[in-house]
């Protein structure tokens, strides 16, 4: 049949793409491991002001999250605003079941516990990387169970709210009903170290957490890849095409959006305990409704629903958020004496990358064959089309 | 076409989730009626007085709830901008009243010009919002639903930016032209500013109404509202109609801006954010697109606010916004449509 020639070149572009994805990760470690370490001082500032290893990794959560987001905006069609309630449960999971901080417990299930710091709940980072997707996809569920059956709209708002709740909740959490549950705003600190197989990752071994979270994130593209190259991938982009002709066909709308959402969830699950692992920690006042704004972007300026595009977009926005803005307000007010506030433009920056992708270019910059006829299609129902069209046209 | 979804209703199984969905609504309206009896027999002017100040609330978040409901009714659009339109509202109101004009305190002739910075607010925001309509939303009236409401959400980040560079980042202090007093009424403190509130709303939210039903201008956005085709072709300019809604969502929302900025002494950048959602609620509790929804919905969710701050025995005032959060989310669950809306569900 004709359709095997688009799958081999998407097959092999998938492979290039991975493979410098691969070589960009081993470039990082290889020279914060052994090259940087012994260079001079120029390099080394050079790279440190400009590619820090802090942000690199921090640019492989990012991926994460986008990709996990990507599932339920990009290949449903659903809009989610509140995503960091699942990166904020996600790491309270690794907060409560890495470290001493629930100390009327004492579990140690093959854990890595300080000395001297049994108390509390220590698991495998393993188990607590599973049960953080768990616990997320619960959520997920809850949230997506009685509003997927409404309009569209209302999950965006309900998702909204959500974002809003969590992090509230995590930051009064530290009494409820006379229980400390989140440590309120001082969150919790002092995870565990992660110990894979005997070979311990200490807190300050940057370059193998690094490579740590960049794996996490590869896993991440791989199932993203899979999962949408899968049954219920396709059905995902049928429903976001056209949820009448896909039900039509027999896929069962609600049953599909709710996997989607559940699945999404769980990449922010995920992701949070990534983040909770790199920073050693969670800080309840991280997590706000910019945050969502951000991954979001992230997925709208990569090209909803192709996963190379949002690790793309999640890269470039991730950087100029935790690095660029600041390293290129620098250079700009050294070289013209200027004295502009680089940093203060991030709301401009990112509202306005949201409005002018959605007028000028909805589909992304490396966008999806496929997205790219659904997001130009006109709605054929209607006849204000036409009016419309020539009135634009003609201004 | 989304908007068949009829109030026609169908004979539906009794199923075992619908019993339990039933027994939990029950549940929950019954420990909240329990809960306000509770604080109404233990301290009755208490209550009488976190009554009067929720209502305070109530009316401005109605003022703002009803851009919402208005923008959502015409052209099936959540306008996450509008609660920045209002934070913009009250800043320019500040900015003009207070800092061009140095209106402080009391006096007749700062009553003239709050008077006419009222107008010059709602100017404001109706041309706020007619350019952002104009810019933005209108050329995706017939994009896929998802790119107007991503355009909206962005929009919201520009105009909190625009907030930003105009006030700076930390809230700003605004000295009011209404004056501090009150009066009791069988021990329930009054202020001056709540009569005030009271005066300049109740007219507005009336006006407006009158605007909607009764004039030859709302009766084109009702038209436009039911069916855009059928509309133009009954030679009304739907375009015009559209902008025409959105001018009087703004003005609203600067209404709400300038009386916000006056009785609560403060305007911040990220008061929008908030409010907006505060407002949105409120929307959908009343149920969204129906004028008079937004206004009970707006009083309803400022006075549960109020109850939960202000009440003794509740949960006080750092789980505010978790309340209101958790009215919404309940109320995807038990009843989409709102109060006084048909159901929401989508059928294709």
């Amino acid at each position: 049949m004709t359709n095997t020639a688009p799958a081999h070149t998407a097959a092999s572009s998938n492979r290039k793409w991975a493979i410098g994805f691969t070589t960009v990760v081993a470039f990082f470690f290889l020279l914060n491991k052994f090259v940087l370490p012994e260079a001079s001082g120029q390099v080394q500032k050079f790279f440190n002001a400009w590619f820090s290893l802090t942000s690199m990794a921090e640019i492989m959560i990012w991926i994460l999250m986008a990709l996990g987001l990507n599932i339920i905006v990009g290949y449903a069609g659903l809009l989610d605003l509140g995503y960091v309630a699942f990166w904020a449960l996600g790491g309270y999971v690794a907060g409560w079941l890495m470290s001493p901080f629930l100390s009327s417990f004492q579990i140690n299930f093959f854990g890595n516990a300080r000395a001297g710091l049994e108390q509390g709940i220590h698991f495998h980072v393993f188990l607590v990387l599973i049960l953080g997707g768990v616990f997320t996809a619960i959520w997920g569920i809850i949230i997506g169970g009685p509003t997927l059956r409404l309009k569209s709209d209302y999950l965006a708002l309900v998702t909204l709210g959500f974002g809003e709740i969590i992090p509230q909740f995590m930051l009064n959490g530290a009494d409820i009903g006379g229980l400390n549950v989140t440590n309120g705003s001082q969150g919790i600190g002092g995870l565990d170290d992660v110990n894979l197989f005997g070979y311990v990752i200490g807190t300050f071994a940057l370059p193998e957490k690094f490579l740590m979270v960049s794996l996490m994130a590869g896993a991440m593209i791989f199932f993203s890849i899979r999962l949408r190259d899968g049954r219920l991938g396709r059905a995902w982009l049928a429903i976001r095409e056209d949820e009448l002709a896909a039900s039509m066909m027999g896929v069962p709308l609600w049953r599909t959006k709710f996997y989607s959402y559940a699945i999404g969830a769980v990449g922010g699950g995920i992701g949070g305990v990534g983040f909770a692992i790199l920073v050693g920690g969670v800080y309840a006042d991280r997590f706000n409704f910019v945050i969502s704004i951000i991954i979001l972007a992230m997925v709208v300026l990569g090209g909803m629903g192709n996963v190379w595009g949002v690790v793309v977009g999640a890269t470039v926005l991730a950087w100029i958020n935790s690095i660029g803005l600041i390293q290129v307000g620098e250079l700009v007010n050294n070289s013209f004496g200027t004295d502009i506030n680089f940093p203060s433009y991030q709301f401009l920056l990112f509202g306005l990358l949201l409005v002018l992708m959605m007028l000028f270019r909805r589909e992304g910059f490396i966008p999806e064959a496929r997205i790219r006829m659904v997001m130009n299609e006109e709605k054929t129902e209607d006849l204000d089309k036409v009016s419309d069209e020539t009135k634009i046209a003609s201004n | 076409m989304t908007s068949v979804a009829s109030g026609v209703a169908r004979k539906k199984k009794v199923t075992p989730s619908a019993i339990l969905i039933k027994l939990s609504m029950v549940l929950i309206i019954g420990v909240a009626v329990y809960w306000l009896g509770l604080n109404l027999t233990n301290d009755p002017r208490q209550f009488a007085q976190v009554t009067v100040n929720g209502l305070n609330n109530g009316l401005m978040y109605a003022l703002i709830a009803l851009g919402y409901t208005l923008v959502y009714g015409i052209i099936q659009l959540i306008n996450f901008a509008h609660g920045d339109l209002f934070m913009l509202g009250a800043v320019f109101s500040f900015a003009v009243l207070t800092e061009f004009l140095g209106a402080v305190g009391p006096s007749a002739t700062n009553y003239a010009l709050l008077l006419l910075v009222l107008l010059l607010t709602m100017l404001f925001g109706a041309v706020v919002n007619v350019t952002i309509e104009r810019l933005a939303y209108r050329r995706l009236r017939n994009a896929p639903a998802l790119a107007p409401l991503i355009t909206a959400v962005g929009m919201s980040f520009v105009l909190q930016w625009i907030g930003l560079k105009w006030i700076g980042s930390n809230p700003v202090n605004v000295n009011t032209v209404l004056p501090s007093t009150s009066f009791e009424i069988a021990g329930v403190v009054i202020a001056f500013k709540t009569v005030i509130i009271f005066g300049v709303t109740i007219p507005l939210l009336v006006f407006l109404a009158f605007i909607v039903n009764k004039t030859r201008r709302g009766r084109a956005m009702r038209a436009t509202a039911q069916d855009k085709d059928a509309s133009r072709l009954m030679g009304i300019n739907v375009n015009q109609t559209i902008s025409f809604t959105f001018a009087i969502a703004g003005a609203a929302a600067g209404a709400a801006g300038i009386m916000w900025a006056q009785t609560t002494g403060t305007v911040a950048y990220n008061l929008g954010f908030q409010l907006g959602l505060i407002a949105f609620t409120s929307a959908v509790l009343g149920g969204v697109g129906n004028l008079y929804g937004a206004v009970l919905g707006g009083i309803i969710i400022g006075l549960i606010q109020s109850y939960n701050d202000g009440l003794a025995i509740g949960p006080g005032q750092r789980w505010s916004q978790t309340m209101v959060f958790t009215i919404l989310i309940l109320l995807m669950v038990y009843r989409p449509g709102g109060l006084l809306g048909e159901t929401a569900q989508e059928k294709v």
